[in-house]
């Protein structure tokens, strides 16, 4: 934790002189739910509490008809699938690459490696938003249009910098002792990685991947200007862009399936809270 | 320095470790040669890079220079016609009023972002226990919200008849909000977009700030303190400059990331209405995709990494000096 939590606890300050700042907190707590809450809310009240004069904070009475409309839209399980097979593929190939090259460059000397590192660093700023045309120029020219595979690949490409940088990280912090003793015991060079290392890693391997997995889950872009006639292709964030589009002025059911979008990422991030809070993130990103 | 001794190590013989002279730092990395395995093992990864990233950028490039419209996209054989795209690009008035939209847009972001963050990170770090752990989780999920649900939910907060802004802002007397159109004027538009980046960017800079925030030594504090120093004074003297480094790595990265506000404004306003809320990359997307100039779309993303660039050296010199003090 923090070396901040250690510290002496200060001589109780007059609670009015703390006032301000508990206010501020309030204030920052509920500018950061409140789109949150009010998704979640909308999605539960009934189409006339939300259509009524007054809007209420919170729904009187609690309705799962958006949910089940937005299950029962068209193509709703296939997108699904969809968003998980490419983001599963995506973020299982970034970490396969990723162990390997992160494990060079952690544990073995070699020319480049500082200049591997530099490349990863500049992949990691990839101007993606700037690629969208050639990418799908080149994916025309290649026949890869409208394929899930084509999303796998962008999405391993657009994780993977992240993974090695983090990985790497990882990775230097165990001690080559441990595999050099089960070396020395009879291991192979990757039976020791295996046995002794990977146990230290999973932990780190988790968080990563599931990093990974978000990039993957939120990418829209790309989905949809590579996914054009094949629409049973399509992931879940274009067909919840396009949302409104079918369901028209139907809020509750567009708010419900942003809800069942989100929830994925809203509980992943709050299981990685420690690691997110503790400036893993911005450890990723500084290196 | 990790390079230099690279090359100034000899080719060991055999696989015994290079002996180092003494009262050096050993590298972490082990003293051995490890032959081509290191290599095998990147491999991947660079062959990777090569074809997701090199070929499309310099694919784009290309097509900045060549004449590429739907019949090449189709016939391919596009004719090669020097800069003549860039001419066309750099001489079209609308086009620069983009360059300065993105410009407006990228000051406006970046600023409320950073004053935020900080002011935020400063009051979790005065928070007891309890109530920073609260305001670290309520950061964490508006940050954990996935962009295109955070603005599906923005279009429903800001929606002209049954959103909540104007039922509020109604009945708080204020009734020229009654059923205001959010979304049929530039600038309302350009201010949700903004809110709705500050929102989501705020939490990641507030957070990174705070835990680097936890390792300015406490005695600093202390001592400014008892040479007289108010809080503004500390804040200047001591709390900013042990953050600059990571002060400047979160600006040069939110400045990156306006670009990447891209999928924000396509789901919302596709850059309208009329140009209000188009920024480069939107230029180049609508350009090439729906106008089918695929040259001219080059050009305009070629002009935007271009512009991009300029930070991104700023932020890698930042990165490399921290990478050769952790090394």
């Amino acid at each position: 934790m923090s070396p901040r939590t250690a510290r002496p606890r200060k001589p109780v300050r007059p609670r009015l002189r703390r006032l301000p700042l508990n206010i501020a907190a309030a204030v920052t707590v509920a500018v950061c739910l409140f789109p949150v809450y009010w998704m979640i809310a909308t999605a539960f009240k009934p189409s006339k509490d939300i259509r009524s004069a007054d809007p209420q904070l919170f729904p009187h009475t609690w309705t799962l008809d958006h949910f089940r409309r937005a299950v029962e839209a068209d193509g709703f399980a296939l997108f699904w699938r969809n968003s998980i097979l490419v983001t599963l593929g995506a973020v299982l190939l970034a970490l396969l690459v990723a162990l390997g090259a992160a494990f060079a460059v952690a544990r073995m000397r070699w020319k480049g490696r500082r200049q591997f590192m530099l490349m990863i660093f500049i992949a990691q700023m990839a101007p993606w938003e700037s690629l969208i045309i050639p990418v799908y120029i080149i994916s025309r020219d290649t026949d890869m249009l409208d394929r899930l595979p084509t999303l796998t690949l962008i999405y391993f490409m657009i994780t993977l910098p992240f993974t090695v940088v983090v990985l790497r990280g990882f990775i230097g912090t165990i001690p080559p002792e441990l595999e050099e003793a089960a070396q020395v015991d009879g291991c192979t060079r990757t039976g020791a990685f295996r046995r002794v290392a990977m146990p230290l890693l999973a932990p780190g391997l988790m968080a990563t991947s599931l990093f990974g997995f978000i990039t993957a889950w939120n990418e829209f872009a790309y989905a949809n200007f590579l996914i054009i006639k094949q629409q049973d292709n399509r992931t879940l964030p274009v067909w919840l862009s396009s949302f409104q589009n079918t369901f028209g002025t139907d809020w509750g059911a567009t708010m419900a399936a942003s809800t069942l979008f989100a929830l994925p990422a809203l509980v992943i991030f709050l299981l990685l809270q420690r690691h997110v809070t503790s400036g893993f993130a911005a450890g990723a990103v500084k290196g | 320095m990790p390079v230099v001794d690279q090359r100034s190590a000899p080719p060991a013989p055999r696989r015994r470790p290079a002996p180092r002279p003494a009262g050096r730092k050993a590298p972490s990395p082990r003293g051995r040669v490890h032959g081509l395995w290191p290599y095998a093992l990147i491999a991947p990864a660079v062959g990777g890079m090569l074809y997701l990233l090199v070929y499309p950028l310099v694919r784009a490039v290309l097509i900045s220079f060549q004449d590429f419209r739907l019949r090449q996209l189709i016939a391919g054989e596009a004719e090669f016609v020097g800069l003549r795209n860039y001419r066309t690009l750099l001489s079209d008035p609308r086009f620069w009023e983009v360059v300065r939209r993105t410009f407006l847009f990228m000051a406006v972001n970046v600023v409320l972002i950073m004053v935020i963050a900080t002011l935020v990170a400063l009051m979790v770090e005065r928070l007891g226990r309890i109530g920073r752990t609260v305001v670290l989780c309520s950061l964490v999920l508006a940050w954990a919200m996935p962009v295109v649900a955070a603005t599906t939910v923005f279009q429903w907060l800001f929606h002209s008849e049954f959103g909540i802004v104007n039922r509020s802002l109604t009945s708080l007397g204020l009734d020229s909000f009654d059923r205001y159109p959010w979304f049929a004027n530039g600038t309302a538009v350009f201010a949700i977009l903004v809110t709705l980046i500050v929102w989501q960017s705020v939490p990641f800079a507030a957070i990174t700030l705070y835990s680097a925030l936890t390792t300015v030594p406490l005695e600093l504090y202390e001592s400014a303190r008892l040479d007289g120093a108010g809080a503004g004074r500390v804040f200047r003297s001591v709390t900013f400059p042990m953050l600059r480094p990571i002060f400047l790595l979160v600006i040069s990265l939110e400045v990156i990331w306006t670009f990447k506000a891209f999928v924000q404004i396509w789901v919302m306003t596709r850059g309208g209405p009329g140009d209000a809320t188009t920024i480069l990359p939107v230029y180049a997307v609508q350009t090439a995709l729906s106008g089918q100039r695929y040259d001219l779309g080059s050009a305009a993303s070629m002009v935007t990494v271009v512009l991009m660039s300029g930070v991104l050296v700023l932020y890698f010199r930042q990165m490399l000096r921290q990478e050769d003090e952790t090394r």
